[in-house]
Formats: structure tokens, C-alpha cells, sequence
């Protein structure tokens, strides 16, 4: 950039300098694409994207910003749907997408060692052959990265079996704020003291850097049954949802797609064969010993015939069934040709709530005029209600940002939660206090200032800046140093 | 977000970039990105890039620039693609608005334009150049310009050098040449600018097929080339008069089908939308689809199937070709890791871009060193170069075809069988 610091000249050499570094990006045209992830309503640049290529660089990358005074952020493949990877005007953006070897497969003790920036897909692409998987299954798989998929505690599909990123990492390797390197976990799951693995998972990339995660693989099920079931109603479909999960049977994933998700869906490359005059569809899958999942199949085809499904199917052969979850994992992509921007929602209800929730948030989109598409892990409650728009009409802008709120609001009413996978970010790092109140925010302020005193790393996301007391108390301005 | 409805000017489709939703699902298919990691290198970081041009937030001079030059134009982005997003359109746009601004040099884009008009567009200059190319590859000139190392003196010419296949007499078919046996239609063959010069048997080998599976073939002789090198180079002017003349030259009645064996001019023919586009096939795509008699000669051979970049994301052809070529008694299709992966030809960019070409390349060499195949099959003569330099380079005991080549081979051995 023209005008740089010289600070900043200086601090960009100094990173050049690193040895493991693979490249320093500061050209204007360079660093314009990476202003935003996924999330692309607000941007920021940075002064330069580094890829190092070891932990190693890492830390003097970690020590070159804290010499200079710079904030940083990690930044895995931008496909972060609450801006967690959106630079802080001025930051260095550390991008993890050369640190991408699988270091170690264990078949034995199940375990991957992975660094950050392994593409999801690849990883259970690669252990196929040994019958093994990687559980957490964003729809974003084929392209974010396990350091993504970490700091954002992601989930996907399968979640509602296998749970999200948390159960499945068993050890970190992490670059402190400190530049010092520690193992949070470990490899065989055991963990004395505080769970600090656990706080880590889900962070944000706001208390440091992964560079190294040792990850639970799992072993492909005996049987895999895949139904669609279509119905004509779209509470239906939700109270279906509730009809199985009450049966006592737990599906592998319990998916809802919409008519209006189905009809971008089956307009673009991952047309999956949804049927088009349905007004929701469920796509159900079961796994396990053969024996269990035929009685659950015939379960779960009872409770939808009795929810008045108009068509319940099974998936015929494999191709089939991979063409229904590719189909499902391109709906937010897919969507995009609805109109010129989209915005992904993202929110979680107690799933016995979800016919009402869903009712009532569709009715207050139709009354301003948005439209409105809805894709939902359903058997977790979590909602991904997506409004297509078209952000160069600022009045519709207006609009879509209220609905963003009323969805949030009506979540929350129903005894839900903000988000159930894309995380905070900065998209809704404001809207953490419709959910905790200044006490509840503050010891989260405690552990921010624990590790992150100097408040240097992929500040101001997840957790609002203080209201009235900030003045008063230097701990909130992230200065103060909290021993533990 | 004012600055969003600022001058979306210039030949950049501002409203096509707005298609993308900025996923990144297109990333890891991405072989410039895969080779870089760079946002800028990616197809969601270029159309990001368009964008900001047409907002006239970003100059195009210098990075962007390079960076279309640096686009493979593969299309690989756009089966990923979940959103739909024309890339290929929108990097058409996106050269053009380069060359208008004469933002890449002027003397390269004229030199560029100069070449791809004067010879490739042209028929009769075209002939004389190949001609030429051949004799100097028959008259041992080359083995001596190797061997002495002259060639290294120039190094755009080494690079030509290298590139060349080992060039078959050119194919000049007849106006009309009948079906075989039970007639069952009529094609029109397009045999393309490159495709008569340089790979003269692959087009003898198309013909053949399909007069013996029955079709009566009219080869137009006032066709030339689909325009596809000059359109891609941002030279979208050039190409349109090179569409005029084929436009004049087919008949618009009375064929089923013009047939295409090179897949970078059936993709582009069919895209132009124009009254040619609804009738052409790529030669895999026809024969799989109206069904072909079997061959009855044995090929004992193990081939390896590469994915032309403009048959697989341009049309989104994968099946037909390998359905033809296991219809050959004797044939072992082996699965070639990173086949759906760009070898770098991608039209003129392996004489432009040579740096990330031979990278590419030298993927493609090592999956076949990996998988030794007694032959590489491929649908385009841009690959078919690519690879077949890249295995000359490597002396892999591979030979590299055209799928049709294999089905002539399979025919001709049949007339063997019956005498
Ligand atoms: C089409 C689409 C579908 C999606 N579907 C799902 C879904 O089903 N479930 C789901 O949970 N999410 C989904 N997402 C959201 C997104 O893909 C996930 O949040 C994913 O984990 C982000 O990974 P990434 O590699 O792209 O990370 P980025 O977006 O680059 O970064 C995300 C966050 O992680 C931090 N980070 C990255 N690497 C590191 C590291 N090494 N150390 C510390 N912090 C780091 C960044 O600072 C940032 O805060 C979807 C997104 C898209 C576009
Ligand atoms: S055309 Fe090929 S090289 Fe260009 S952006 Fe798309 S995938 Fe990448
Ligand atoms: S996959 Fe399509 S919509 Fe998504 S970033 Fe790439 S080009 Fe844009």
C-alpha cells in the first residue's frame, strides 16, 4: 500500500524475514479479496496476509505483531458465515491454508494428527479406504478447514448422532497471545484440571492459534438408510420432526429443505432429484446394524405417514444417496441465484417449538415483503432461515436487517439460543446481550483477558464491548492481566 | 454500501459477479489456488476482484490483470458452483475490459491478436505455417536445433518446440463422404482450425467412426475456426467474425448434429448461442447417445481417461467418453488420480503462463507415472499436447490419444479379424 507507516513497512519486512513463512501478501490488489469471509455485509483490510508454513512461524509472527503493537487474524478457507475471519482494518491476517499436511493417521487408537488448515472433505476422503471417517460435517466441508472448524465449533448434519466439533478433538496444539506454544488435551481423551481444550473449541480464533489438532476419527456404520420423505405442508414437516425424535429413534442426521430451497437446489449443478411440489421435505438418514436401522427405518416411515407425508422414499443405491447430501450441501450456494446477496441465518430452538417458531418467523418475512428460504438441521432445533436480497436497495437492507433481529428475537422468546454453528463473529457480537446480561458477559471478559490481555487477537469479535462500567474497571478495556 | 451501485462500466457483466455469494465451496477445485493458496489466485477471490473493478474501488492495471492471465480458465469453479455463477462469461468480460484498456502491454496483446487472427483464424495461413512445422520436424532440422541447443537462444520458441506432437499429414476429407452399411443419419463435421493440421489422423479416425457406425458426413468447406482462443484472450471481436463465417458455412437443415471432436470449440460453439449452438455434439456426446455398434478388434490395453476441462465444466460431459471406450473388447479403464484437474494447456496459456503450466503439467505426469497406463486418452487438442510434451519430457512409456483414435484402432483391427 502507498501510504504504510513506517511501522508498518517495517513490520511487513520483519514478517518477510521469518523463515517457515511461505509468502507476505501487501499489495492493494492482493489483499482486496480477502476484506471478507463468507459473511460479506461488513468488511475491513489488512495490512498483510502471511501464510506460515510451521507453528514455529506462527509464534514470530505472534511475536513481530506484539512488537509492533498489531492485532492479528487467523483466517482458515473464509468460509465463516459471522465474520470471524473479516480483518480488523489495519491487522495482519495469518492464513492457515499451506499448513495443510495430515501428519499421522492412527488406525488403531482411531486418531488423526492434522494441521489447521486441512480442507474437512479431505480428511475423510483420505481415511475412507481404512472404513474410518471424520464425524463433524459442515455443508461447507468440501472447502473450510479443521482450524476453521475449531474455532467455530461446527457442526453439520450428522451432528444430531455424533455431536459437533467439541467430542471429536481430542488435543490442540495453540500459539498463545504470548507467542508461547502449549498442548491444551490429550490424545486419549483423559483431562485432569481445568478442560481448557473445551474453551478453546469454539473461541473464535480470539484466544490464539491453532497449529496442530489431534482429532477423533470414526469408524463408517455397518448400514446407511437415506429417506426422503416430502410434505405438503411445511409445520408438518416440523412436527414430524418432533414425532420421530419422540419415538425413541436418533437418526444420524434429520435434515428440513423447504420448497423454496428445493427449487434453487434442484436449479443448479447439485440438482439432487428433490421432488418440486413438495412445500418441505425431510431428509432422513439412519445408521448402525443392519437389523436396528430396518426396524428404525419402519419407524420413522410410520411417524411420517402419520404427519400426512405425501411420499416416503429410500435412497436405492449409494449415487443416490450421495446425490441427495450433495444436493443439501450446496443449498446455501445454491441460493444465490435467488438474487444479487443472501444472508444465512443462523439460530437454535428447542425442536418441540420448531412448528410454531418456524410459522411465525415466515410470517413476519411475508409481512415485510423478504424472501425467505429455509434450510434447518431440524432434529437439533437449529434454523437456518436465509433471506435473498438485494443489498444496493437500501431500503430493502433496512428491512432484511430487522428481520435478522426479529428471527433472533423469536428465537430467543422460544427459549433458544443465537447461533447453533456459524458462530458470533461480528455479525452478531451486538446481539449477545438480547441472550446475557452484563453479569453473564462479564466472565467471558475474564477468560478473553486471561489469555488475550493486550486484546491483539481477532479483537472485537464475539463478545461485546462493555457498556457503563468500562471506564471504571481497566480489565474491561482488555489491559489488565488476570492471573490464574 | 453506496459505492456497490457505482459505475458498473465496461465489458465486466457487473450483474453476473453479483451471482456469486461469495460460499467459497469453489475453492479446492480451484487449480491456481490449489497451487498458490492466494484469495486473489482463487475463483471467488477473481470475481471479487471483477467486482471491484466495476466499482471502481480497484484499478485493473497490474494485479487484476495478472491475475485473469493467471485464470486457467478451466472452469473447474463452475461445476463446483453451487450458485450457478458464469465464470467463463464473466472472465470473457473480464479480458476484454484488459485489452480495451490496454492494461497487459500493448505490444504482447497486439503480438497475441496479431497470431491468433492472422494465423489460427485463418485457414490458409494456418496450412502454410503447419506445413512448414512438419517439414522442419521431417528434415531433421529439429533433432539438430535440439541437439546444438540453439533452441535455448529462444526461449518462446523452445517453449513451441517442446509443445509440438509429432504432426500427421493433414486431413483433407471430401466434401461428403457416404455412410457405411445401414445409413441411419446425417452430421456435419466441424473439423476445426488446429485439429486438420496438427492431429490430421484423430480427424480421419472421427470421420471414420461415424461413416461406420452409419452416418453420411458433410464436411463444409468453408468452415474455420469456432473462435474459442480469440474470445478467451479478451479479443471478443475477432471471435464474433470467426462465428460469422461458420454461421455461413453450415447448413442449417437437414443434419442431426455437427459433430465437434475438440472439446474447447464444442464448448465454445454451443455457448455462443447463436443458430449454429443448439445443433452441436462433441463427438463423445453424439456417439454415446445415439449408440454405437461395438467394435469386434481387441485392444489389450490399459487407459487411463484425463477429463478435457471443456468437456467436463464446459459441458459437463463425463460419462460418454468412457462409455465409448469400454465398449472396446480388450480396454481396462484405470482411474487417473486428479482427472477432473486442469493439465495446464487450457487454449494459449501453456505458451503465456508457462510457470504454473509446467506445474500443472508436472501433476498430471506424476498421477501418471503413479498409475501406468499403456495410453492417456483425451478429448482436445490442447491436452493432448500438454500431456503428450509432458510425457516426452518424462519418457513414460504412455501413449497419449484422442478416445476416437482408440475407436478407429478398435474398427480397424475388425477388418483385420473378418479377412
Ligand atoms: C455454504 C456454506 C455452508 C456452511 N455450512 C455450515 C454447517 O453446516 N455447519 C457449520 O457449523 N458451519 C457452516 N458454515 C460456516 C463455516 O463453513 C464454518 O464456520 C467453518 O468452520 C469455517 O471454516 P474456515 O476454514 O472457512 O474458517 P474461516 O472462515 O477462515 O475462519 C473461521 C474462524 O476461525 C478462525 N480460525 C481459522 N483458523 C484458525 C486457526 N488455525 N486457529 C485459530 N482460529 C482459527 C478465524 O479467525 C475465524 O474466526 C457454512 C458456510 C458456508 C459458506
Ligand atoms: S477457470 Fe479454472 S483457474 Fe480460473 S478460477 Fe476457475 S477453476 Fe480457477
Ligand atoms: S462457489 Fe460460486 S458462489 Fe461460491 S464463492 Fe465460488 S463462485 Fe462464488
Amino acid at each position: 500500500m502507498a501510504e504504510q507507516l513506517p511501522r508498518a513497512v517495517e513490520l511487513v519486512r520483519r514478517l518477510r524475514s521469518i523463515r517457515e513463512v511461505a509468502e507476505v501478501l501487501d499489495g492493494e490488489g492482493e489483499l482486496f479479496p480477502y476484506e471478507a469471509d463468507a459473511f460479506t455485509l461488513l468488511r475491513g483490510r489488512a495490512l498483510a496476509v502471511v501464510f506460515p508454513l510451521s507453528a514455529r512461524a506462527v509464534q514470530e509472527i505472534v511475536l513481530a505483531c506484539n512488537a509492533a503493537g498489531t492485532s492479528y487474524v487467523a483466517r482458515g478457507a473464509g468460509t465463516g458465515l459471522s465474520g470471524g475471519a473479516t480483518p480488523v482494518d489495519g491487522c495482519v491476517l495469518i492464513e492457515f491454508s499451506r499448513m495443510n499436511r495430515v501428519l499421522e493417521i492412527d488406525v488403531t487408537n482411531r486418531t488423526a494428527v492434522v494441521e489447521p488448515g486441512v480442507i474437512n472433505a479431505d480428511l475423510s476422503e483420505m481415511v475412507a479406504p481404512l472404513g474410518l471417517h471424520y464425524a463433524p460435517d459442515p455443508s461447507s466441508q468440501s472447502a473450510c478447514t479443521i482450524g476453521g472448524n475449531i474455532a467455530e465449533n461446527s457442526g453439520g448434519p450428522h451432528t444430531l448422532k455424533y455431536g459437533t466439533t467439541s467430542p471429536h478433538v481430542l488435543e490442540i496444539e495453540v500459539v498463545l497471545p504470548d507467542a508461547t506454544l502449549v498442548k491444551l488435551g490429550r490424545r486419549d481423551g483423559h483431562c485432569a484440571g481445568y478442560d481448557l481444550r473445551g474453551l478453546f473449541v469454539g473461541s473464535e480464533g480470539t484466544l490464539g492459534l491453532v497449529t496442530c489438532a489431534t482429532v477423533r476419527l470414526v469408524p463408517d456404520p455397518e448400514t446407511v438408510c437415506t429417506l426422503l420423505a416430502s410434505f405438503s405442508s411445511l409445520v408438518g414437516a416440523c412436527e414430524a420432526v418432533a414425532g420421530i425424535i419422540a419415538s425413541g429413534v436418533l437418526p444420524a442426521a434429520l435434515e428440513l429443505l423447504d420448497d423454496r430451497t428445493i427449487e434453487a437446489v434442484e436449479a443448479s449443478v447439485y440438482a439432487a432429484g428433490y421432488p418440486r411440489d413438495a412445500r418441505a421435505v425431510l431428509l432422513i438418514e439412519l445408521d448402525g446394524a443392519a437389523q436396528g436401522v430396518a426396524e428404525e427405518r419402519e419407524c420413522v416411515e410410520r411417524v411420517c405417514r402419520e404427519r400426512q407425508a405425501i411420499d416416503v422414499r429410500a435412497a436405492v443405491d449409494e449415487a443416490e444417496r450421495a446425490a441427495l447430501w450433495r444436493g443439501r450441501k450446496g443449498a446455501f450456494g445454491a441460493m444465490g441465484r435467488l438474487a444479487p446477496d443472501l444472508y444465512v441465518h443462523d439460530a437454535v430452538v428447542p425442536r418441540t417449538r420448531l412448528p410454531e417458531v418456524v410459522a411465525e418467523i415466515n410470517e413476519a418475512a411475508a409481512r415485510r415483503g423478504l424472501r425467505l428460504a429455509n434450510i434447518l438441521h431440524a432434529g437439533d432445533g437449529n434454523l437456518h432461515p436465509n433471506i435473498s436480497f438485494d443489498r444496493r436497495d437500501a431500503n430493502q437492507l433496512q428491512r432484511v436487517r430487522e428481520m435478522g433481529e426479529e428471527i433472533l428475537r423469536i428465537c430467543i422468546e422460544a427459549g433458544g439460543v443465537l447461533s447453533g454453528e456459524h458462530g458470533i463473529g461480528i455479525e452478531k457480537r451486538d446481539y449477545m446481550r438480547m441472550l446475557f446480561d452484563e453479569c453473564d458477559l462479564e466472565p467471558m471478559r475474564w477468560v478473553h483477558d486471561a489469555f488475550d490481555p493486550e486484546d491483539r487477537c481477532n479483537p472485537g469479535k464475539l463478545i461485546p464491548t462493555p457498556r457503563a462500567c468500562a471506564e471504571s474497571n481497566p480489565r474491561h478495556r482488555g489491559y489488565a492481566k488476570v492471573e490464574f | 454500501m453506496s459505492d456497490a451501485t457505482a459505475g458498473a462500466s465496461g465489458l465486466i457483466d457487473y450483474e453476473a459477479t453479483l451471482d456469486c455469494v461469495h460460499c467459497g465451496l469453489c475453492l479446492p477445485s480451484c487449480p491456481t489456488y490449489q497451487e498458490t493458496g492466494r484469495e486473489s489466485s482463487s475463483p471467488r477471490g477473481r470475481i471479487y476482484l471483477m467486482r471491484g473493478v466495476a466499482e471502481q474501488r480497484l484499478p485493473l492495471e497490474g494485479l487484476v490483470a495478472e491475475e485473469m492471465q493467471l485464470c486457467l480458465g478451466c472452469r473447474a469453479c463452475e461445476s463446483a458452483c453451487p450458485a450457478g455463477v458464469r465464470y467463463g462469461h464473466l472472465l470473457e468480460g473480464a479480458r476484454a475490459e484488459i485489452d480495451a484498456r490496454g492494461a497487459r502491454g500493448r505490444l504482447r496483446r497486439l503480438s497475441e491478436r496479431f497470431l491468433l487472427r492472422n494465423l489460427v483464424g485463418r485457414r490458409g495461413s494456418l496450412r502454410g505455417f503447419v506445413a512448414g512445422l512438419r517439414l522442419y520436424q521431417r528434415s531433421r532440422l529439429q533433432a539438430f536445433m535440439r541437439k546444438s541447443r540453439l533452441l535455448w537462444l529462444l526461449p518462446p520458441l523452445a517453449r513451441a518446440d517442446a509443445l509440438l506432437p509429432r504432426i500427421s499429414s493433414p486431413h483433407r476429407p471430401p466434401a461428403v463422404v457416404p455412410a457405411l452399411g445401414r445409413r441411419r443419419g446425417r452430421v456435419a463435421f466441424f473439423s476445426g482450425c488446429l485439429m486438420p493440421e496438427l492431429f490430421g489422423a484423430t480427424n480421419a479416425a472421427t470421420v471414420e467412426v461415424l461413416v461406420r457406425n452409419g452416418f453420411e458426413v458433410v464436411v463444409p468447406e468453408k468452415q474455420g475456426c469456432c473462435g474459442a482462443l480469440q474470445a478467451h484472450c479478451g479479443d471478443l471481436r475477432g471471435a464474433e467474425r470467426l462465428r460469422e463465417r461458420n454461421r455461413l458455412a453450415f447448413p442449417s437443415e437437414g443434419i442431426d448434429a455437427i459433430v465437434v471432436n475438440s472439446a474447447g470449440c464444442s464448448a465454445s460453439l454451443k455457448e455462443c448461442g447463436d443458430s449454429l449452438s443448439g445443433a452441436v455434439r462433441d463427438i463423445a456426446e453424439f456417439l454415446a447417445d445415439v449408440g454405437i455398434e461395438p467394435p469386434r478388434g481387441r485392444l489389450e490395453l490399459r487407459v487411463a481417461y484425463d477429463d478435457p476441462c471443456h468437456l467436463l465444466h464446459g459441458q459437463r460431459i463425463a460419462d460418454a467418453p468412457r462409455a465409448l471406450m469400454r465398449q472396446i473388447p480388450g480396454v481396462e479403464l484405470v482411474d487417473l488420480p486428479g482427472h477432473s484437474d486442469c493439465c495446464g494447456a487450457a487454449g494459449i496459456y501453456n505458451l503465456t503462463q508457462r510457470r504454473m503450466a509446467s506445474r500443472l503439467q508436472d501433476r498430471k505426469i506424476e498421477a501418471l507415472r503413479r498409475t501406468r497406463p499403456d495410453v492417456l486418452a483425451t478429448g482436445n487438442p490442447g491436452c493432448l499436447m500438454q500431456i503428450a510434451a509432458g510425457v516426452r519430457r518424462a519418457r513414460l512409456p504412455v501413449e497419449v490419444l484422442h478416445p476416437i483414435d482408440l475407436l478407429a484402432r478398435a474398427y480397424a483391427k475388425e477388418s483385420q479379424l473378418d479377412f
